[in-house]
């Protein structure tokens, strides 16, 4: 099990100020979710916490190592990141890229054995996608290309997960279904750690929220202290109305047209 | 996996005994049977072992080159249209062999400055398109596109102050000849190395098609391996080009054809490439001497006139 720690972090937004300095703990069990409007930096930290960006200031600790002098190898296998933008220049088929996710654990002369198939296969069965494993990549609607995704970081197994938007272009119904799974795989001992744009998904499924302001300041801690509407509707400039709904708290925005 | 490269390795060798037979003297597989015992008549050894075979060799080792060094700059550029052509490096080494040629330098020092001129090629592309730091697929690919042109002008001023008596060698050089082939082993060598080389980041590579940040997120070390994938293709296609002269389309259509039939699995994509590529161009090459004998072809127009139809094609019935 990992921890993902941040000291004195500052995220390097382009012409913003340094705003407030991000000391955050990512433990095991708990289920994150980043909250900001648009442009806040929310994509900017998750590539930042994995290390493909560098930081402006700070450092970010994986256990007990700083991630700078880590080799993306022992990175990668224990922490992994779903991104909300994907490239895919050449045609694959969904068992194929979610394959690729055994990539840190295989040697170099290595090839994938009937137990990484088996790890992909279950991951695609727990998506719902298993049935499109020998399609293309590029025929599948956006849904299913995300939900193959976030499969391949199943697949892939890491302890910390990053998840960027990992409910963008998903129905109703795989939304639960993929909140769900992320709040089982905290139980069962992953940090996840992920960006939303839903607060009522936040607050239904998140045990800690971040909250990210555009002009760089920050708060974080357990979900409940922190979906307070007054903090919301500072964050997103937008009135709410909150209710409560089956257990959890629901945000409105307040039609003021 | 190993099929169908088994498949390959099959029909690569028909070529070869298909290029053997094939030409001014015909020899039955009885008489290629007897040469290979050491036995046989004396004209039949001297023209299979001393004409024919290095020639085959030659254009088995420059197209599997080509095509490898094709497979590894579409995977690096994850462009499947991008090759080393397009990118401007058989420019540099064309006009590297031109000047050689016009110094009235010999073939050692011809493929020498081939050699330096690929390189200098490289350099160039890579250099400008890394200035500011930003190094994107499509800015290496239209830097690449531009320093190409540039070297297309450079070709043209100097053929057009070149005395005509010299003319028809750098012509013929430019279309890409393997008679040019002074001796196969070289090419060989580097193809072989290459290809150790690459297939331990062979998985690599496949993680790398997906995209730098995702390949990143996967564990590989992006940098590294881009700077190792362009070195090795340049490489490549320089000693190809010191070979035989500049050969287009072999790298652009092998690795594409494979792709449709085998998927784009580079651990299969790079051995199959360099197999099918060599049989490509030892196909090309007995075309080309014997198309029109006794007089010879470019093998490069062959290739173009395969290539540019076939290429076509596929990209018509994949769509």
């Amino acid at each position: 099990m990992s921890t993902l720690h941040t000291r004195d972090l500052i995220i390097n937004v382009p012409g913003r100020a340094d705003g407030f300095s991000l000391n955050l703990s990512v433990e095991p069990g708990q289920t994150w979710g980043v909250l900001g409007p648009n442009g806040s930096g929310k994509t900017t930290l998750l590539h930042t916490l994995a290390g493909l960006l560098p930081a402006r200031s700070g450092r970010v600790v994986l256990n007990d190592s700083l991630l700078i002098e880590l080799k993306r190898r022992d990175i990668a296998r224990q922490l992994g990141l779903v991104f909300q933008e994907r490239q895919d220049s050449f045609p694959a088929t969904v068992m194929e890229t979610a394959l690729i996710g055994r990539h840190p654990w295989l040697s170099p002369w290595e090839s994938e054995q009937a137990d990484d198939q088996a790890k992909a296969q279950q991951a695609l069965a727990a998506l719902d996608v298993d049935h499109l494993s020998d399609r293309l990549l590029s025929t599948l609607s956006g849904g299913e290309r995300q939900r193959v995704a976030i499969a391949t970081l199943m697949t892939q197994n890491p302890d910390i997960w990053l998840l960027d938007e990992p409910t963008n272009h998903l129905d109703l119904h795989h939304q639960v279904k993929v909140m769900s799974l992320l709040r089982d795989q905290a139980e069962l001992g992953k940090a996840v750690f992920m960006c939303l744009h839903d607060l009522n998904l936040a607050a239904r499924w998140c045990s800690h929220v971040l909250l990210l302001y555009p002009n760089g300041d920050a708060c974080w801690g357990p979900a409940e202290s922190m979906l307070k509407p007054s903090a919301l509707e500072q964050l997103y400039n937008q009135k709410l109305v909150t209710v409560e709904a089956d257990g959890a708290p629901v945000f409105v925005p307040v039609n003021s047209g | 996996m190993t099929r169908s490269l088994l498949v390959l390795g099959a029909i690569a060798l028909a070529a070869f005994m298909l290029a053997l037979a094939v030409g001014s003297v015909t020899i039955t597989p009885s008489e290629l049977w007897a040469v290979i015992q050491g036995e046989g008549n004396k004209l039949h050894q001297t023209l299979l072992l001393e004409l024919r075979l290095p020639r085959t060799l030659a254009a088995f080792a420059t197209g599997g080159l080509l095509a490898v060094a094709g497979a590894l700059m579409q995977v690096l550029l994850r462009n499947p249209l991008a090759d080393p052509y397009v990118l401007g490096l058989s420019g540099g080494a064309a006009v590297g062999a031109l000047l050689a040629m016009l110094a009235g330098m010999g073939a050692l020092l011809i493929s020498g400055s081939a050699f330096a001129g690929a390189m200098l090629a490289m350099v160039l592309v890579f250099g400008l398109a890394h200035g500011t730091g930003s190094w994107t697929a499509s800015r290496l690919l239209l830097t690449g596109v531009v320093v190409a042109a540039g070297w297309g002008a450079v070709i043209t001023l100097m053929l057009a102050i070149t005395p005509s008596y010299k003319l028809p060698g750098m012509l013929y050089w430019l279309m890409g000849d393997v008679s040019y082939a002074r001796t196969p082993w070289p090419a060989f060598v580097v193809l072989v190395l290459a290809i150790l080389v690459i297939m331990p980041l062979a998985r690599n590579l496949n993680v790398l098609a997906r995209g730098p940040m995702q390949a990143a997120a996967l564990g590989v070390s992006v940098r590294p391996l881009e700077w190792t994938i362009y070195v090795l293709a340049s490489l490549l296609t320089a000693t190809a080009v010191t070979t035989a002269g500049s050969i287009g389309f072999v790298g652009l259509i092998v690795p594409h054809m494979l792709r449709l039939v085998l998927g784009n699995d580079q651990r299969i994509i790079l051995p199959a490439s360099a197999l099918a590529g060599g049989t490509l161009l030892v196909l090309a090459d007995t075309l080309a001497r014997t198309v029109i004998a006794p007089e010879q072809l470019p093998v490069g127009v062959i290739t173009a006139l395969l290539g540019v139809p076939t290429f076509l094609y596929l990209l018509h019935r994949s769509r």
